[in-house]
């Protein structure tokens, strides 16, 4: 598992990269309530806002952690908002993304850096 | 930036394990662990414990020892009848400026011989300079020695009545003074949730011990500033600063309910308060906008800002959402903002901008919800 400093983890699951937000981002989000994602088959860049959660309080949203290909989206989200706070990790990925090259998950921190990073 | 002020109750909100953030001034707890959701739920179903100490309390004693002096004298500053005010009874209002918007909303209670005035955080400031300027034959006082406790919710009754058996024979909007441990509290059967409720003002030295022995009852949980939002927003109640501001009049706030006939063209004290000549006309001939409640049709939360078209395509907006956000009890979103009186009869069909998109909302009647107030 590698994370970015925008909270997202990244986690690979044969070719693709499965993408959700840390346990971490989603206690300080508050109870989500609406999540919109992304057509598949959307290519998306680095920095892309490629999904929008809406919590209790406020608007955020997911931006793609490398270049890529939208090729599956979690449509469990749309109806059950609310997995994003009861199994952040787990159950509410968000999208899988194909890459050219999986390396480019090198430049992200590890676990431990990622703990440094929200202590 | 100046240091933020802390109510009685900062430490047991630490405690508590809020989540704190600056607001009006303050340092107030936002959320606790619960969390906004099942704050807003919780408050439906049993009792919330609201920490509102950072509203101004403010008193307004007549020089005369005449309550009728005091009740004029407010008259000239609000649109709503005071002087058929009773004691111990409260009554809402707000103060208007001389163009006729709001320069905040208020609670004002009877207190036999004295009113006391609540009003908003962000405005006491102001709002306590301004009564002092214009009331010459009154005395006005701030309160910064006592908090603000609200309870709210349909267990909140019961639950009071366990510590203070008196507050049974209340009903909504009546005042009281009742003791606990030796001291005075002012109590009111009023809130901002929608709920049957108590807004409990309490010397700040007691205001800890209060809290405490509130939060012992099984019914009873600490609610943040998210949850009151949720719930005052359902219940369709403005929130000063973004519902109502010193460009909205009363009219146009759908607040024509608080206007006292007294006050009104035909009324024995017509007039007679700032921005009388615009609230009169437009409480004759209908404001040109007026404020309503809004259904998206989607799951998406509109918030606070989104532009509002007539159309899907129609280039100009002709208005915008002054409070938006997902109602927990209606588990669907919600929002309130300004539209032009053609577009405000219920069932209009209207558009949002959301993220680049139009998305529909049909403007509905307010409140969303209605609320249990023990009449």
């Amino acid at each position: 598992m590698k994370y970015t400093e925008d909270h997202e983890w990244l986690r690979v699951e044969g070719d693709l990269i499965v993408v959700g937000i840390t346990e971490h981002a989603a206690s300080q989000l508050g109870d989500v309530v609406f999540v919109e994602l992304p057509e598949p088959e959307t290519m998306v860049a680095q920095g892309d806002e490629v999904v929008v959660i809406e919590s209790v309080k406020a608007a955020s949203d997911i931006l793609a952690p490398v270049d890529g290909e939208v090729v599956e989206i979690n449509a469990d989200l749309t109806d059950s908002p609310a997995l994003v706070n009861e199994d952040p990790t787990g159950a509410a990925w968000f999208f899988k993304l194909k890459v050219d090259d999986l390396s480019v998950l090198d430049q992200f921190m590890d676990e431990d850096e990622y703990n440094d990073l929200i202590s | 930036m100046s240091e933020l002020g802390r109510t009685a109750l900062h430490g047991l909100h630490l405690e508590l394990g809020a989540r704190m953030v600056p607001f009006a001034g303050y340092d107030m707890p936002v959320q606790f662990p619960m969390g906004v959701l099942r704050e807003h739920l919780h408050t439906r179903t049993a009792a919330g414990l609201f920490d509102v100490s950072h509203m101004g309390q403010v008193l307004v004693r007549p020089m005369s020892g005449d309550m009728a002096d005091a009740a004029l004298a407010l008259e000239s500053l609000m649109p709503i009848d005071l002087c058929g005010l009773q004691s111990g009874r409260q009554r809402y209002g707000m103060f208007t400026n001389d163009s006729g918007g709001i320069s905040d909303d208020l609670m004002v209670a009877h207190r036999g011989d004295h009113f006391l005035v609540v009003v908003n955080a962000a405005c006491k400031e102001a709002d306590l300079a301004h009564m002092q300027a214009r009331l010459p034959g009154c005395h006005v006082e701030p309160v910064p020695n006592r908090g603000l406790l609200a309870l709210q919710g349909p267990l909140a009754a019961q639950s009071l009545a366990q510590m203070i058996p008196d507050v049974m024979a209340m009903r909504f909007m009546d005042v009281a003074t009742p003791a606990w441990q030796g001291h005075d509290l002012w109590v009111t059967r009023s809130g901002y949730s929608g709920e049957d409720g108590f807004e409990i003002s309490v010397p700040n030295a007691q205001a800890m011990p209060l809290a405490r022995a509130l939060l012992a009852l099984p019914a009873v949980a600490p609610i943040g500033l998210g949850a009151r939002d949720s719930l005052r927003l359902e219940a369709g109640l403005c929130l000063y600063g973004h519902d109502i501001t010193p460009d909205t009049s009363p009219v146009e706030a759908a607040l024509a309910w608080a206007i006292s006939k007294a006050r009104r063209a035909s009324g024995a004290r017509a007039g007679g308060f700032p921005g009388a000549d615009r609230i009169l006309t437009e409480l004759a001939d209908g404001p040109t906008r007026l404020r309503v409640g809004l259904l998206p049709e989607g799951r998406a939360p509109m918030r606070e800002g989104t532009e509002l078209f007539a159309t899907a395509t129609s280039p100009a907006p002709i208005g915008h959402v002054t409070s938006g956000g997902f109602a927990p009890s209606l588990d669907r979103p919600i929002a309130m903002g300004y539209v032009p009186a053609p577009h405000a009869t219920p069932g209009t069909l209207l558009f949002g901008a959301v993220r680049g998109k139009r998305l529909p909302l049909q403007v509905c009647p307010l409140p969303f919800r209605i609320p249990t107030y023990q009449r």
